[in-house]
């Protein structure tokens, strides 16, 4: 029945390796876009048919091994594949965001250098991202967690001959390693903690099965979920680990939409729902999930407010929406975490696909002007609704969506996160209230991202300003599909009291049921208090709307006041908090000290010295003992008469 | 009476002289035949304790010698040829290539 999942990710590998290898003969940008769409696409395909037949299905768990990959002692690891309400809904998110955003990238990347190796990785990315959430066990799933790591780094550091796409792409590989140094940490400890009680295995369904044996709340799975979530930190951009995916936007714009926003920075909020389990048994790291999750979906929506790049908006944007995925993750409402992560992924993709097709215009204008002006600074736009109205209206719908507005997918996500921080027994009003600031922080900033870009008069270049068109179908495309799924997404999750069914909540019964059930996971409240924290919240959104509105369309001087009235906050704001430059005088500067003090005293005094002082001293001694080396026969005959005598007369003398 | 230990007197003597004859002279084939003098005097070692034994292993290696020398004869002569002919003497101070 489910033995043909490996398919799934086998289509995109195969697309990889053609066009990573063929690619360069190739040359057809229409063949090249097209083998890895359809390969994509195909995965959908696959994933489409499989997650009905589980909808359908009473039994909701399904494993299919497809070879051994190494037996030592008592454990059994497999290439074996998961199938589960949880992996299902990740497969058909990987897999519908991903065939669109290859589609669009045949439009967006067109005429660029290196095309066939752009879509090489993108197809090994969505490989890599597939064993991620297909893997039945902690090792094929850590597979795909170094393979979307790497083809981060290489899609990052795309245009690898700027500088500072280099070093984004550094900076994004190291941060990660420091996560999976915790994922790896977590998975040995709890592998050795399982063995110790006899149950020797890595499989994601025997442990959830065998978690009882560990002492509920006690220090061991407290230490394990930690270490777990320091990985999930990395990968998913929380505080401390967040730097790198603001930096990230270095890469070509669908690699942000697809990567950096809907699908591998969600990996970490994936794999928490995997050991959801383990999780639920640490009130400890629950509570430290939460929090770090709340301050994390605070910390970047004010950052965002002040940034003046498209991109780093939006990107700050996905930071703080992956803080509310954790702070769900982190009082327990694990479905709505994952729910907020289908919608996040419709929208955010949508917006950044509208950012990208706004920069491919103002590209096209300031490439017609023969200027070098850049073309993601906000400051250079405005006024584009009427130039370009398909990206408009998507773009214009995926900000509402963001921005918790009822009827849009946002709002029941959000909603439910909130209202589970607020009602939840592990919960906390202080959350909610983060989490409910941070949402009117989203809103004013969508909106003034909106408002900057779309209305207003356009302050484009004069001679680049008429030059920049609506840009063509294989980005208008992608755009109004994930548009639809940004109005229509948050459907499947309206919560009961609003008449609804919740159909997420129950299609996620058998993967976070038990675990709820077990640890005495609810949420309670009167329905007086879910409806007033939904009319705050809805209000909170609408006053920074009307904020954003004031400021940036009907009295546009407002910012410049405002910020000549507050410069320190400004500044700090401006520059991120100085996080980066806090971590490089605390973590990278003296880390390079002690590089270069590794370098230039342990190795280049001790080591070499050594080595060539071993050198020097043999050169020396053969210096002497070649006068030995008379060259006459006499000589050596000499020397071994007096050698036999030696011998003989030691011998005899004895 | 002629006992084993004048012979091994008289083989020591001979052996001497062919080691003192190696050291000394400078002319190749001198050498040679202080060489063949010595293993000579070893072979008259090896006939005498044979007999004073009443063995017969120690004239078996005296005929391996013998072999050996003979092999050796052809080898050193050639190479005393070929060293002539290259520089036209044959004095082993003047074959010094193979030093510092």
């Amino acid at each position: 029945m489910y033995d043909k999942l490996w398919l799934i990710p086998f289509f995109p590998l195969v697309g990889s390796i053609i066009n990573g290898l063929l690619g360069k003969k190739i040359k057809n940008e229409k063949v090249i876009g097209g083998i890895s769409t359809v390969a994509i696409a195909l995965s959908f395909v696959v994933s489409c048919k499989y997650f009905f037949q589980l909808l359908g299905d009473t039994d909701k768990t399904h494993e299919s091994i497809v070879a051994s990959w190494m037996s030592v002692g008592s454990l059994q690891v497999d290439w074996g594949f998961l199938l589960d309400p949880l992996s299902a809904l990740m497969i058909m998110v990987v897999t519908g965001v991903g065939s669109l955003i290859h589609l669009y990238s045949i439009g967006y990347m067109h005429g660029e250098e290196g095309f066939y190796r752009f879509f090489s990785y993108l197809n090994l990315f969505c490989f890599s991202m597939l064993m991620l959430v297909l893997g039945n066990n902690a090792l094929v799933m850590f597979v795909g967690w170094e393979g979307v790591g790497l083809c981060s780094y290489l899609l990052i550091g795309y245009y690898f001959e700027k500088k500072s796409a280099g070093d984004a792409a550094k900076k994004a590989f190291v941060v990660n390693r420091i996560g999976d140094f915790g994922f790896l940490l977590g998975l040995f400890l709890l592998f050795w903690t399982l063995g110790s009680k006899g149950v020797w295995t890595i499989q994601f369904t025997e442990i959830a099965a065998n978690a009882h044996l560990l002492e509920s709340g006690g220090v061991i799975v407290t230490i394990i979920t930690l270490c777990f979530f320091l990985g999930a930190c990395g990968k998913s951009a929380q505080i401390p680990l967040f730097t790198w995916l603001p930096d990230a936007m270095e890469g070509p714009t669908p690699v942000s939409a697809l990567i950096h926003a809907a699908t591998m920075v969600t990996a970490g909020v994936y794999m928490i729902g995997r050991m959801c389990g383990l999780f639920a048994m640490a009130p400890t790291t629950m509570m430290v999930v939460a929090t770090v999750g709340a301050a994390t979906a605070l910390f970047a929506a004010t950052i965002g407010l002040a940034q003046n790049d498209i991109k780093r908006v939006l990107a700050y944007s996905t930071v703080s929406q992956l803080g509310y995925m954790f702070l769900a993750m982190g009082v327990g409402a694990f479905s709505a975490g994952i729910f907020h992560l289908m919608t996040h992924a419709f929208f955010k993709a949508c917006l950044f696909l509208g950012s990208g097709s706004v920069i491919h215009g103002m590209h096209h204008g300031y490439h017609h002007a023969h200027l070098h002006d850049d073309p993601q600074d906000m400051r250079n736009m405005g006024g584009l609704r009427k130039k370009m109205p398909i990206t408009f209206i998507t773009f214009l719908v995926s900000t509402i969506a963001i921005s918790g507005i009822p009827l849009f997918s946002g709002f029941f996500s959000k909603d439910e996160i909130l209202w589970w921080s607020f009602g939840s027994n592990r919960g906390h009003w202080s959350l909610w209230l983060l989490g409910a600031i941070a949402a009117g922080m989203t809103a004013f900033y969508m909106f003034r991202l909106v408002f900057m870009t779309f209305y207003g008069e356009q302050r484009t270049d004069a001679r680049a300003k008429d030059h920049i068109p609506e840009s063509p179908l294989t980005i208008t495309i992608p755009l109004m599909v994930l548009g639809v799924l940004a109005v229509i997404g948050g459907y499947v999750g309206v919560p009961a009291i609003l008449g609804g069914a919740n159909h997420i909540h129950h299609y996620f019964e058998p993967v976070f049921g038990e675990a709820i059930k077990l640890n005495n996971i609810s949420a309670h409240g009167s329905h007086a208090t879910e409806y007033a924290l939904m009319a705050i919240s809805v209000g909170i959104a609408v006053f920074g709307i009307f904020l954003a509105w004031t400021m940036y369309v009907k009295n546009p001087a407002l910012p410049g006041q405002f910020v000549a009235k507050f410069t320190g906050l400004h500044r700090v704001i401006f520059n991120k908090w100085y996080v980066d430059e806090i971590y490089d005088a605390l973590f990278v500067n003296p880390t390079k000290r002690l590089g270069t003090f590794l370098w230039r005293g342990i190795d280049v005094r001790v080591v070499d010295g050594i080595v060539n002082g071993v050198g020097k001293l043999v050169n020396v001694g053969s210096m002497l003992l070649r006068y030995t080396q008379t060259g006459y026969v006499h000589n050596y005959a000499f020397m071994m008469v007096v050698g036999m005598l030696f011998i003989v007369g030691f011998y005899i003398l004895r | 009476m002629i006992t084993v230990y004048h012979y091994m007197a008289v083989s020591a003597i001979l052996f001497s002289l062919g080691t003192f004859g190696v050291l000394t002279r400078k002319n190749a084939i001198v050498i040679f035949m202080c060489i063949e003098l010595m293993l000579n005097s070893v072979n008259l070692t090896f006939i005498a304790l044979s007999r004073h034994l009443g063995s017969m292993d120690g004239q078996v290696f005296v005929f391996f010698i013998m072999t050996v020398a003979a092999a050796e004869a052809a080898v050193g002569l050639a190479l005393m040829i070929s060293f002539y002919r290259n520089r036209e003497s044959i004095d082993v101070d003047d074959i010094n290539l193979l030093k510092w």
